[in-house]
Formats: C-alpha cells, sequence, structure tokens
C-alpha cells in the first residue's frame, strides 16, 4: 500500500519549510495544504488540537506535530533516504541540542526586530542578541561546509529557512546580516546549492512583503 | 573487557530538570559521580561544559559534555542500549514521546512558575493555563500505567519530578491537584515505587519549604 503524506503548513513558515526540506531531502511524495493560520482548517484543530499550530504531518492518517519531532520521525521512516540526524550518539545529541537553540532564540529574537511598533530601544537589543545568536552559530559552523559535516542534516535543515527572513530582519532593523555573519552567510549560499533548499524555500522579498501585510493586519504599525 | 569511561553529571540536588538525568542513568544501572553545583558560584568546569546557557544539569561521559536534560535522557537511551529502553521502538509512538516530553517543558513548568511568582490576574492567568494543560497531559495518559504505556520511559521521566512540586502548586493555586486530575497523582505514585524515581526526587514538603523562601524572597510573595 503506498504511503500516504500530507503536510498542513504555510508557505512562509520557517517551522514548516524545514519539514518540506527533509521530505524533499528523502524524495517522499506528499501533498502540501496551505494553512490560512487566521482562519484554521478543521483538519489542522483535530489533527493539532494541542497547539493549533503548523506543520503537522499526517502519514496515512496519523498527525505528527513540532517541526523537530516530525523531521527526527522523518529520518526515523524513511530510512532509504540520506541520513539527517548523526548516526553517533554525541554528534546526534550535540545536533538537537543546536537545533533546539535554533528554535529557541531566533524566531522570538527577530519577531521582536520585525514586529516592533516604535520601540527603537527594544528593537535595538534584539537586533544585538541576534547577532550574537548568529555569531554563536558561525562558531559552532566553524571551518565545516555544513553543521551536518559534509552534507546538510538536521541542524542545517532547522536553521536555513530562517535565511529567507534575513532580508525582513535587516530591513526592519536596518542593519546587514552579511557584513556581521560572512561565514554564515557562505552557508546559506552553500546551501541553496542543494535542491533540497533551493526549490523549497521562498523568495525573501515575498517573505518580507508578507511580513509586512502581516504587521499591518495585526495593528503594529 | 574495555574500561568504563567515566561518566560525571553536575547537577543541583532540587533541580527537578536534574533529577530527569538521575532517573534515567538509575534506570540504566549507569554508574556515575554526582557533583552538586552551587548556583551561586558556578564551577568553572560546568562554564566550560555548557557555554551556551550556563546550566545543570550536564552529564560529561569520556571527557565530553551533554546539555538540555531531555537531551541527556535521549543520549543515554542512545548509549547505554543494553539497559530499559526509555522511548519506545515504533518511530510513531518515538515522535508521541518526544512531543510530550516537549509539552511539559513548554507547557507545565512556564506556566507553573508563573502562577507560583505572580499575584492578581496575572496569576490567575497562570493558573488557567497551568490547569488546561494538566488537563491535557492526563488526557494523554488515560488509564495506562505510564505515559509509556507498560513502560516507563521519556514523558514519565519529564513530568515526575514536578509531581514533588504538587503540595506548593496547590499552595500557591488555591487548589487540589488530587481532586482536580486523579489520574495524574495515581501515576505520580506508580513512579515512585521505583527505586530510580524515589531515590532521585526530594520529598514535596522540602520542596515545598524551598520555593516557599525562594519566592518570598525574589518575589515578596507569601
Amino acid at each position: 500500500m503506498a504511503d500516504k503524506v500530507v503536510l498542513l503548513s504555510s508557505w512562509a513558515s520557517v517551522f514548516g519549510l524545514r519539514v518540506q526540506i527533509a521530505l524533499a531531502e528523502k524524495e517522499v511524495d506528499y501533498e502540501f495544504r496551505e494553512e490560512d493560520l487566521f482562519d484554521k482548517s478543521s483538519l489542522l484543530l483535530e489533527s493539532n488540537p494541542v497547539h493549533k499550530k503548523v506543520p503537522v504531518l499526517i502519514h496515512n492518517g496519523k498527525p505528527v506535530c513540532e517541526s523537530s519531532v516530525i523531521i527526527q520521525y522523518i529520518d526515523e521512516v524513511w530510512t532509504k533516504g540520506p541520513s539527517l540526524l548523526p548516526k553517533d550518539p554525541l554528534q546526534r545529541a550535540n545536533a538537537r541540542f543546536w537545533t533546539d537553540f535554533i528554535g529557541k532564540t531566533i524566531y522570538p529574537c527577530g519577531s521582536k526586530i520585525w514586529r516592533n511598533k516604535g520601540d527603537a530601544q527594544v528593537q535595538a537589543a534584539a537586533k544585538k542578541e541576534l547577532i550574537g545568536i548568529l555569531k554563536q552559530l558561525e562558531g559552532e559552523l566553524g571551518e565545516r561546509p555544513f553543521f551536518g559535516g559534509e552534507t546538510l542534516g538536521y541542524v542545517d535543515i532547522a536553521l536555513v529557512p530562517f535565511s529567507r527572513w534575513f532580508y525582513t530582519y535587516e530591513t526592519f532593523g536596518r542593519f546587514s546580516i552579511e557584513k556581521e555573519c560572512p561565514k554564515l552567510m557562505a552557508w546559506v549560499r552553500r546551501c541553496n546549492d542543494r535542491e533540497s533548499v533551493s526549490k523549497v524555500l521562498p523568495d525573501p522579498h515575498k517573505v518580507y512583503q508578507r511580513n509586512c501585510g502581516l504587521k499591518k493586519r495585526l495593528g503594529l504599525e | 573487557m574495555a574500561p568504563e569511561k567515566a561518566v560525571v553529571l553536575l547537577d543541583e540536588r532540587v533541580s527537578p530538570f536534574g533529577q530527569r538525568v538521575r532517573i534515567a542513568l538509575a534506570e540504566k544501572g549507569v554508574e556515575h559521580e554526582y557533583r552538586e553545583e552551587d548556583l551561586t558560584n558556578k564551577s568553572p568546569l560546568l562554564l566550560k561544559s555548557n557555554p551556551v546557557y550556563k546550566k545543570i544539569p550536564v552529564l560529561i561521559y569520556d571527557g565530553k559534555p551533554i546539555s538540555e536534560s531531555l537531551i541527556i535522557v535521549q543520549y543515554i537511551d542512545d548509549v547505554w542500549v543494553h539497559g530499559t529502553p526509555l522511548l519506545p521502538t515504533d518511530p510513531y509512538e518515538r515522535a508521541n514521546a518526544r512531543f510530550w516530553a516537549y509539552f511539559v517543558d513548554k507547557k507545565i513548568y512556564d506556566c507553573g512558575a508563573r502562577m507560583l511568582k505572580y499575584t492578581g490576574e496575572a496569576h490567575e492567568e497562570a493558573k488557567e493555563e497551568f490547569m488546561e494543560n494538566l488537563k491535557l497531559l492526563e488526557g494523554e495518559l488515560q488509564d495506562k500505567t505510564y505515559f509509556g504505556g507498560e513502560n516507563f520511559g521519556l514523558v514519565d521521566m519529564a513530568f515526575v519530578p514536578f509531581t514533588t512540586w504538587f503540595y506548593t502548586f496547590e499552595f500557591y493555586g488555591n487548589f487540589s491537584i488530587e481532586k482536580e486530575f486523579p489520574k495524574l497523582v495515581a501515576w505520580g505514585k506508580r513512579c515512585m515505587e521505583r527505586e530510580s524515581v524515589s531515590k532521585s526526587l526530594q520529598d514535596p514538603l522540602e520542596v515545598y519549604e524551598l520555593l516557599a523562601y525562594l519566592i518570598k524572597k525574589k518575589y515578596g510573595k507569601v
């Protein structure tokens, strides 16, 4: 019986994009269903009753929620494709650590930059914090081509969707991530060479337009 | 036989996050050296081993540090493969276990702590959220022996340290967890029958005394 895989997500969701990259790396066929986050489908609400958020992967009718949990699930089910997590327990723990770090830090910090409503001090502090976080990640990357070593791995997949939000952060925050973190931007370009990344990730300008619209809609201008 | 590599746990006796790791090590029968950290005066080893967060617990195995309690527990499961499995073998059940373990971290600890710290409206909001989240957790447990079914596992380890905080939550929240969530309380008692749990956790009254002292000191709340 063929696998039926459905992904409930939103085209600009960094967390959903991670899952899309993972599915592409494993060459898994799936149906993408775009969710309107202001008018969530009954399927989404039923599939993720706890958080009511995207992404949700529905595999043969069974939902899996939380992007980091979904990616590990994909890695464990579709074993024929490249391994997304390292096999070595210590490297695996390290990959989980940095993915968890990325999940806890970039999104809330970035939000304080672009969702800012006229509070220059908060925005300036958030900008400094974001640069600090990205430099820390640059340090962790070191001289390796990818966080996963020679190839794209769990941490790369967790981080690279945020690169499409850099333009938003830079424009609202008035700074250049290329200038502050050139090694990280070189890593972004290496990731973009992979089809699983370049075919999945949206245009940063499109993301920026979407965020401008969202900011207006939320009354944050 | 290869010589045993050293296992060191940097921890703080009352930390529920550290307790998770202690339970996991006990479940697997892993001999280790326990080092108590003074969190007001962190050791150079802790600062070197967890430079990102500078927090306990940190497990150091063969000189290599691992941080974040749920990551450490999964690491222990990956390394000491011959002991009791801490996660299920089926990928879907593993995903479910990870989901609920992270739920405990994101949803239980945060609003529980806010309920203890705040007064007035902020307290009421936190309490409502806390009760809602306990309800979700009890809904996941249902009538199973453990969150892992017949097997004590990751979710049980993630949540059980907080059962020793129930008395404190009840005192500051002015409600009875036993009355509202009897299945959770019964599950807590079943977990305490495991030596790995009873030896790792603190007495609820000791927890209350310590938390009451800290809450009064930091937030002026009695």
